[in-house]
């Protein structure tokens, strides 16, 4: 809300300065977000009185004028605005004035005419936008020859603030003047608002069929209204200082009660209702043309003001188009109603719209101020456009109607929440000055909550009201005190900073990429995933939740290789979706992709690319961290976004629990990636899970060692040989190392060489040759019957 | 036995000429081994009379050791000039890089929660993490935000349905924390959140993390010194400026935003700060009785307060990072400046 401190001055001005009022009111809870001068700075403007006008000799859209700017002679000037007119009142800037951007009034000949001065629009002024209104036409009481800004009153500034949404009760000159008077313990003064008693009988019936939308609806007929008056400049300015433009003086009137008092307000064309005012439920079907020409269906949960013939308004939002004040308007309907907050609340965005009604009816609109309001409005009616006023018509049902909290606030219990006794009167009186009624007893409080605060209920909220009010930075510090409690820990697992440093300390950059992903690249990689969609993206590119790490890190690997980093070594940790929303899961996992050079480029290394055993090497090097590396295994299986020759499942005590792999060659293609990748993705509560250490007494006895070279299938994964020679070797077997792996040239074609190195040791005595000899041949016999693999001679 | 000075003569250029310690072996065998001259000359003592035989035997027993001495010396020397060569071939340029890969590094954010959890669990709270895709009880009912709640639009919330959206906050993580342990509470909640905002300052994922405690007794002055001491220690600075200033959050009562003065100018107003010498850093407040009774916590015996704050923000002011959109483009250019 903006609002312009000398209006607020009028109702109460503490001694201090634009600023320090502006950092009372942030500090109270109201965010200043902006002081702004009112008017750009200029300087040597003056009212004037144009004393004649001529058509410019050589200038058709030209005019000559002489004007009485108060400095005892007539000026001659040379002005191009239309509206120019003889006896008007006018801003003029003298020779040697400055105005807005440093604009020097000079002396000047204009088409051979001299010029001394200029007559100023609002826009040359910067008061407005709108350059095409030609000049500035001032009351003609406006005295000649006072300086224009202190005529205007433009020595002041616009505050905005940044109300809270609980705050509903400041978006107003009132509910602002009553926080500053409140925050300096001065008395705020209200302008007098006189009840315009009724001259004329009309009035029109409001029947108020939504009570608990509507509890309260008062109605007004004037007659003889001429809506063709022009908007005194004073209230013209005050709204331009609120950032709100005039529009038509009616409509400009119902803005400034807004503004003054905190009531929106809405006028009819009396002449265009018929039956009388219904405030109901729109009805299925009925359609409203807006105050803005957009056309709405209503649905059934809207509130409207209607007459006999369908709906009128969006109650609290928006007026119609039809039942509108035009310049042919002469009877006027005005209405000031109290609307629920819960009636309103949410209906203007569900519509796509967002008033100034909307905006404060739904924080919640004083249900007490409607009396005042529209004898305010119609005061100012009078006098602006003139005309009769009927007696005000008022339908209320006193059932609906908010009742009157009351809150009790302890104080032991204030003092407890503050750790700081605050002396009673300072809480009366601050409580008091809020517009809460007070009844102290023995340091208690009983207290009723006025009309205008929604957002008090609970003992609490009078509690951040004495203390914002007190002040924050009042307040005490203290550091909470605690039991020191030793809490269990697991041994067992690892954290995920330990997991984390090992792929830091691995070389790779810890990635945060977006949870959701482009639906296109996540099905190039997971054409069978499921995971939820959202209905309100940011963007199509992300509106799917991703089912996997992979999408991610595959466009972070394109963002780098884009900007010449051809070697990336990335990895994630994050949830990923899977399933639809009733049955999904969002599971931690931890994922990497790495291409590029296996070493970072230098002079000693090789320039090989990475491959599946590089990344495989650091993923093995994460299962290791728990102690338990041999929970984990990995077999051979497709994916869809991986290599099929080049990709194994992850499994975790025989579940899966992840995949590795190079993505697959298609994929690449349909991605656009230039570079292979590798990647493996693994769930984070299976790589924390590792084992409490477990000694095993060192044998005092030697091991034995024996390598067996054996030719197996090509195709046979080398598990297979671990796994089956294992079988027959024994308990005393303490390591099993394969240190080659070999084909070609004295190796049959379709078949590979894998040496194997077994250690045995026993721990209490030295195994002698002939039970080795025995376990190799079992081992041999073994593999060969369950393989075919064959020891090399 | 004249011939004696002539050849300690000869085997000392000998000893000398020598150029390596083979070379000097030779010379040693062919004048002090069993067959060397020397000795030959010792054993030639026979023909001498007794008279002369021991001034003779000094002698030559003189000369041996004066050349056995010389020759431990030339050992000695070239020996040392041997290392000195081998030395001098084996050596290498130290100052090009080593051969083993270089570390990477943790990503900024998870730097600055990492810090911020540290910071927590070492005075006596736990980590607690939750779902991000959440449903509208746990993020907006149970923090007593009903439905048709203007706060409902202070967050812009993807959503899925009409009851189920990606948390907007780590705060539906309190209450779940919150129904499933007795008080005393003392939790800090990291994590991904997410809300429709995307321009220059916002970007539709963020991280935040929440704080609460609950136990008997807390007052507003224990939420003022915890936040204090943590933005103290996180910017490890004592004498950075706080200030609490009364805000609205529908889940705390009272509420306040916490502004520090600007760590970029000092508080002399600047860019960063919009020349207002501050920054909002967080926000928190005592935990709404409303809450407390979604959870199943008697809030006349409980008391507690709450806080969260922006990872991604902290991390700009700490690091001095100018654009929030680079936290989430991973450019390697960017993430190694945290390694």
């Amino acid at each position: 809300m903006k609002f312009s401190e000398q209006w607020l001055r009028e109702w109460v001005s503490p001694q201090l300065d634009t600023q320090a009022v502006a950092d009372q009111i942030t500090m109270a809870g109201l965010e200043v977000d902006a002081v702004e001068p009112v008017a750009a700075s200029f300087s040597g403007v003056v009212v004037a009185e144009v004393l004649t006008r001529e058509s410019h000799p050589n200038a058709d859209k030209l005019s000559v004028c002489t004007v009485d700017d108060g400095s005892g002679s007539s000026v001659q000037v040379v002005c191009g605005a239309p509206n120019v007119d003889v006896g008007q009142k006018v801003p003029f800037a003298r020779v040697g004035g400055v105005l807005p951007d440093d604009f020097k009034i000079k002396k000047a000949k204009l088409r051979g005419v001299e010029s001394q001065g200029m007559i100023c629009s609002a826009s040359e002024l910067g008061l407005e936008e709108d350059t095409s209104a030609g000049i500035l036409e001032l009351p003609v009481e406006a005295p000649v020859g006072m300086d224009f800004r202190e005529y205007m009153h433009l020595n002041d500034m616009t505050i905005e603030v940044d109300l809270t949404p609980n705050r509903g009760d400041c978006l107003s000159i009132k509910g602002l003047a009553r926080e500053v008077g409140v925050l300096n313990r001065q008395a705020v003064s209200a302008p007098e608002v006189l009840v315009v008693p009724a001259a004329i009988n009309d009035t029109f019936a409001v029947d108020l069929e939504a009570p608990d939308q509507c509890p309260r609806y008062l109605g007004r007929v004037i007659t003889g209204v001429n809506t063709g008056a022009e908007t005194p400049l004073w209230m013209v300015e005050r709204l331009r200082r609120s950032g709100i433009r005039s529009i038509d003086p009616v409509v400009d009137i119902t803005n400034y009660v807004m503004l003054e008092l905190g009531q929106p307000m809405h006028a009819f064309d009396r002449d265009n209702l018929s039956g009388g005012i219904v405030v109901r439920m729109a009805r299925p079907g009925e359609v409203l043309t807006l105050l803005d020409g957009q056309e709405i269906a209503l649905r059934p949960e809207t509130l409207v003001i209607a007459d006999q013939t369908g709906p009128l308004a969006m109650a609290g939002i928006m007026g119609g188009e039809l039942s509108g004040v035009s310049e042919t308007t002469r009877t006027i309907f005005l209405e000031a109603a109290f609307f629920s907050p819960v009636a309103i609340a949410g209906q203007a965005r569900s519509y796509g719209l967002h008033t100034d009604a909307s905006h404060r009816f739904e924080r919640g609109v004083d249900p007490e101020l409607t009396p005042l309001a529209i004898e305010r409005a119609t005061r100012l009616l009078l006098e602006i456009c003139g005309g009769q006023a009927g007696p005000v018509v008022e339908a209320k049902s006193e059932a609906a109607m908010p009742t009157a909290k009351h809150i009790k606030l302890r104080g032991e219990r204030l003092e407890k929440a503050l750790s700081k006794r605050l002396a009673d009167d300072d809480v009366s009186d601050i409580l008091e000055r809020l517009g809460f009624g007070v009844r102290e007893s023995e340091g208690n409080w009983l207290v009723q909550v006025p009309s205008w605060r929604f957002d008090v209920s609970i003992e609490e909220d009078l509690i951040e009201e004495v203390a914002r009010i007190h002040g924050y930075n009042n307040l005490p510090v203290r550091r909470p005190a605690a039991r020191l409690s030793l809490r269990p820990t697991d041994e067992a697992k690892l954290s995920l900073g330990q997991l984390r440093r090992q792929m830091v300390a691995r070389g790779f950059q810890e990635a945060i990429t977006y949870s959701f992903v482009a639906p296109e690249l996540q099905s190039a990689m997971l054409p069978d995933a499921v995971s939820p969609v959202l209905a309100n993206p940011i963007s199509a590119d992300m509106s799917v939740m991703r089912a996997s790490l992979m999408p991610g890190l595959v466009r972070a690997m394109e963002h780098n290789l884009n900007r010449q980093q051809s070697r990336v070594r990335l990895f994630e940790t994050g949830l990923v979706f899977n399933g639809e929303l009733d049955a999904l899961s969002q599971v931690p996992m931890m994922g990497a992709l790495v291409c590029g050079s296996r070493d970072p480029e230098g002079w000693s290394g090789a320039k090989a690319s990475v491959d599946f055993y590089d990344l495989k090497g650091d993923l093995e090097s994460l299962l290791t961290l728990g102690g338990n590396r041999d929970a984990w295994r990995f077999e051979p299986a497709e994916h869809p976004a991986l290599h099929p020759g080049q990709s194994a499942q992850v499994m975790f005590e025989g579940k899966p629990a992840g995949w590795i792999g190079t993505l697959h060659p298609q994929v690449r293609a349909t991605l656009g990636l230039k570079v292979d990748a590798v990647v493996f993705e693994v769930r984070l509560d299976h790589l924390s899970q590792g084992d409490v250490p477990a000694f095993e007494p060192l044998s005092r006895f030697p091991e034995v060692r024996r390598d067996l070279a054996f030719t197996l299938p090509a195709d046979r994964p080398v598990q297979t040989l671990l796994d089956s020679a294992k079988v027959k070797a024994g308990e005393y077997l303490k390591d099993i190392t394969l240190f080659d792996v070999y084909a070609g040239k004295g190796v049959a074609e379709g078949y590979k060489s894998i040496a194997l190195g077994l250690t045995w040791q026993h721990p209490s005595r030295t195994l002698n040759d002939e039970e080795i000899n025995q376990l190799v041949e079992s081992i041999v016999a073994q593999v060969q019957a369950e393989l075919g693999a064959e020891l090399r001679g | 036995m004249d011939h004696l000075p002539a050849l300690v003569s000869e085997a000392r250029d000998a000893i000398q000429a020598a150029q390596s310690v083979a070379a000097l072996d030779e010379v040693r065998v062919r004048y002090l081994g069993k067959k060397g001259e020397m000795t030959t000359l010792l054993k030639g003592l026979g023909k001498l009379s007794a008279e002369e035989r021991p001034a003779a035997g000094e002698r030559i027993n003189q000369a041996k050791q004066t050349l056995a001495a010389e020759i431990d010396a030339k050992r000695q020397q070239l020996e040392s000039e041997a290392l000195e060569a081998r030395l001098a071939a084996e050596r290498i340029d130290v100052t090009l890089p080593g051969r083993t890969q270089s570390a990477g590094g943790l990503h900024p954010v998870t730097r600055t929660l990492e810090r911020i959890e540290g910071l927590f669990t070492r005075i006596g709270y736990d980590v607690a993490v939750g779902p991000e895709i959440e449903d509208d009880y746990h993020n907006f009912e149970a923090l007593n935000i009903p439905s048709h709640h203007p706060a409902r639009g202070m967050a812009d919330t993807f959503y899925f349905d009409a009851t189920r959206l990606l948390r907007t906050h780590t705060s539906p993580v309190q209450v779940r924390t919150m129904k499933s342990t007795e008080p005393p509470i003392r939790i800090v909640c990291p994590g991904r959140v997410y809300r429709s905002d995307s321009d220059l300052t916002h970007t539709p994922m963020f991280h935040q993390v929440e704080g609460l405690l609950v136990d008997e007794d807390i007052s507003f002055a224990d939420l003022k010194g915890t936040i204090e001491d943590f933005l103290h220690a996180f910017f490890e600075r004592d004498d950075l400026s706080v200030r609490f200033r009364p805000s609205y959050f529908p889940f705390t009562e009272p509420s306040a935003e916490v502004d520090i003065q600007c760590v970029m100018c000092g508080g002399d107003g600047c860019r960063v700060c919009s020349h207002s010498g501050w920054l909002e850093v967080m926000g928190c407040g005592m935990v709404h009785p409303e809450v407390f009774r979604h959870s199943g916590i008697d809030a006349e015996r409980y008391t507690g307060f709450a806080f969260g704050m922006g990872a991604e923000r902290l991390a700009m002011l700490r690091y001095g990072v100018n654009d929030l959109r680079l936290f989430f483009e991973n450019d390697l250019r960017f993430l190694r400046q945290f390694a």
